[in-house]
């Protein structure tokens, strides 16, 4: 695992165009660079994750760490650098020293084993749970629906939700909600999750449900990108802590070290509001 | 200090006997309101220029009943081809084809902006421009003279009047009128589905037509469907303009022709008015039970969670 702050000097070189990282890699992140008309939200992230790694990102709001986690499965499109995840360039194709731009239909391609989990669930309410949990891998994956199911209610009794099978989101309490999230996304057996503020939109008392599920996969080996708060997450589970501010990365290594012995001024500022 | 101690135990108290609030106003309104009532219907029985037994006996009429007939046609048929063109218009428009967008904005533009009236006529009348519906090369009358071929590079042809029926015309008018409503009505109801849902789906990998057919679109119903029911009313209603075109075999144009013809004209305009009347309301009814067959998901999720609560609660 290495990070370092985004360097203002890195340029970009026409001709020069990194190369694909090695196969232990999960998430290569080049001096990524994004902005929202003008104002600029990452300054250049450089981060690698490897397989197998539980990265946590922490750091104030507006920091830029939900963009840079939409940024992985291309939901925001990059303004610079490279973003390639499982070896492959997220949305362009490099050819011949140029970069081309994915379809929309190649970029979907792409997503499909990035699991995505969301601060708000984002469950679909018109459908019931195993509908939920179903629907990407019948309809994109075009798996039978007898198979799917079965996925799907393993899937869902993981997560201890079995019994919910035929009930509708909103008759769920969040953190249920949230851990049907969590089973949606595992149906396309992704190789890669990312959790954006998993736990922000809950109640107290139903935090601990949903980071039990995050534990429980964690130790089987997932890869998972998780923007947090909860920084006894970070230090259980976490295999690297990323701080983020301003757009850039200010400071990575162990949970353990970041959190009880920051390098930075503004890390412990951070720390000593949060901890 | 002492606490209030709990209410257990203690008798329930009286029921309040109060004299009520008097609204003689309500009184005198109603007062007003029959007597009203009564002098419409005193006109409606001793006004002989009614003809009630004339109206009774020509608003079912085989030619009227036709007329019924293609009125409701003319309605299911334009709304499904505005339906279906509204949910198409409303797709281009927020795909982000910037061409697809302007075509359908300047569709959307050009059909609100003129009168259905006026398209009802202007379809009808369209034969004038053009006697023959012809499918061939474009400009063929300058390239083909100019590179020396005689004749023409059209390969079908067929007369107007025989595409362009009074039915077509109508049909056309109403459809393209009522798909440029609709469009809006769909892009209201696109637009108000969360943003979330989309990522959600796109994350799963789906892509742009099956998001929209899976996930944005069912969701959107519940905002597209109310005022869709209002549309069909309106539309109903609006058939009568065909009769500009003119269609014969339409329900007013039909009453008319009978009131013109017989020199008793008002008791056909009061048919027409009891035939809509009548259509609507039961469409009205329709619409209510559809409304609520849509919010019937919110209501017994509703009903299940108070069910448990109440449940917990023991």
């Amino acid at each position: 695992m290495s990070a370092t702050a985004g360097g203002e000097d890195a340029s970009t070189r026409a001709g020069d165009l990194p190369q694909a990282p090695g196969d232990d890699v999960m998430v290569l992140a080049e001096n990524v660079h994004k902005s929202f008309g003008r104002l600029e939200v990452l300054r250049g992230i450089d981060l690698e994750v490897r397989r197998g790694e539980v990265m946590c990102v922490v750091g104030p709001s507006g920091s830029g760490k939900s963009t840079f986690l939409r940024c992985i499965n291309h939901l925001e499109k990059i303004n610079g650098g490279r973003l390639w995840v499982n070896g492959r360039l997220m949305g362009y194709r490099q050819h011949g020293g140029r970069l081309y731009e994915l379809r929309d239909s190649q970029v979907a391609a792409q997503r499909r084993d990035i699991g995505m989990v969301f601060q708000a669930f984002n469950l679909f309410p018109h459908m019931s749970v195993l509908g939920n949990v179903v629907e990407a891998p019948v309809r994109v994956k075009r798996e039978p629906r007898a198979a799917a199911r079965e996925t799907a209610m393993e899937l869902l009794d993981k997560v201890g939700l079995a019994d919910k099978a035929a009930s509708f989101p909103r008759q769920l309490s969040g953190g249920q909600q949230q851990r049907v999230a969590i089973a949606r996304a595992l149906a396309m057996r992704p190789e890669l999750m990312l959790f954006d503020e998993p736990t922000s939109a809950l109640d107290p008392e139903l935090v601990g449900e949903v980071l039990d599920v995050m534990k429980d996969l964690a130790r089987e080996g997932m890869t998972m990108v998780v923007v947090t708060h909860e920084m006894g997450f970070a230090r259980e589970v976490g295999d690297s802590l990323v701080f983020m501010d301003g757009g850039v990365v200010v400071e990575s290594g162990a949970p353990k070290r970041v959190l009880t012995d920051p390098q930075h001024e503004r890390t412990r500022a951070f720390l000593s509001k949060v901890l | 200090m002492s606490t209030p101690t709990p209410t257990e135990g203690r008798a329930a108290p009286e029921p309040i006997k109060a004299v009520p609030v008097r609204h003689p106003g309500r009184w005198i309104a109603a007062a007003v309101l029959l007597v009203l009532a009564a002098m419409f219907v005193n006109m409606l029985v001793t006004n002989d220029k009614f003809n009630w037994p004339f109206l009774l006996e020509n608003m079912f009429s085989p030619p009227v009943l036709y007329g019924v007939w293609t009125t409701l046609k003319l309605t299911v048929l334009a709304m499904a081809v505005g339906i279906s063109l509204g949910i198409a218009v409303a797709v281009m428009r927020l795909s982000g084809n910037p061409i697809l967008a302007g075509l359908a904005w300047v569709y959307t533009w050009f059909f609100r902006a003129v009168p259905r009236l006026v398209l009802c006529v202007l379809f009808g009348n369209m034969g004038i421009l053009y006697q023959n519906l012809e499918l061939g090369l474009p400009f063929d009358n300058y390239w083909m003279p100019a590179l020396g071929l005689d004749g023409d590079a059209r390969f079908y042809s067929v007369p107007m009047n025989e595409v362009l029926t009074p039915f077509m015309a109508a049909l056309l008018a109403l459809a393209l009128s009522q798909g440029a409503y609709m469009a809006e009505i769909v892009r209201a109801g696109l637009l108000s589905v969360d943003k979330g849902q989309t990522e959600a789906a796109q994350a799963l990998g789906m892509g742009r037509g099956l998001i929209l057919r899976r996930i944005t679109l069912p969701q959107a119903l519940r905002v597209i469907v109310p005022p869709t029911g209002n549309e069909v009313t309106a539309m109903l209603k609006d058939t009568s303009l065909v009769s500009a075109i003119p269609l014969t075999t339409e329900l007013f144009f039909q009453l008319q022709a009978i009131g013109n013809r017989t020199f008793d004209l008002f008791p056909m305009l009061v048919a027409a008015c009891l035939w809509y009347l009548a259509i609507t309301s039961l469409l009205m009814v329709g619409q209510f039970f559809l409304e609520r067959s849509f919010t019937r998901g919110d209501r017994s999720a509703q009903a299940e969670v108070t069910i448990m609560q109440s449940k917990a609660g023991h």
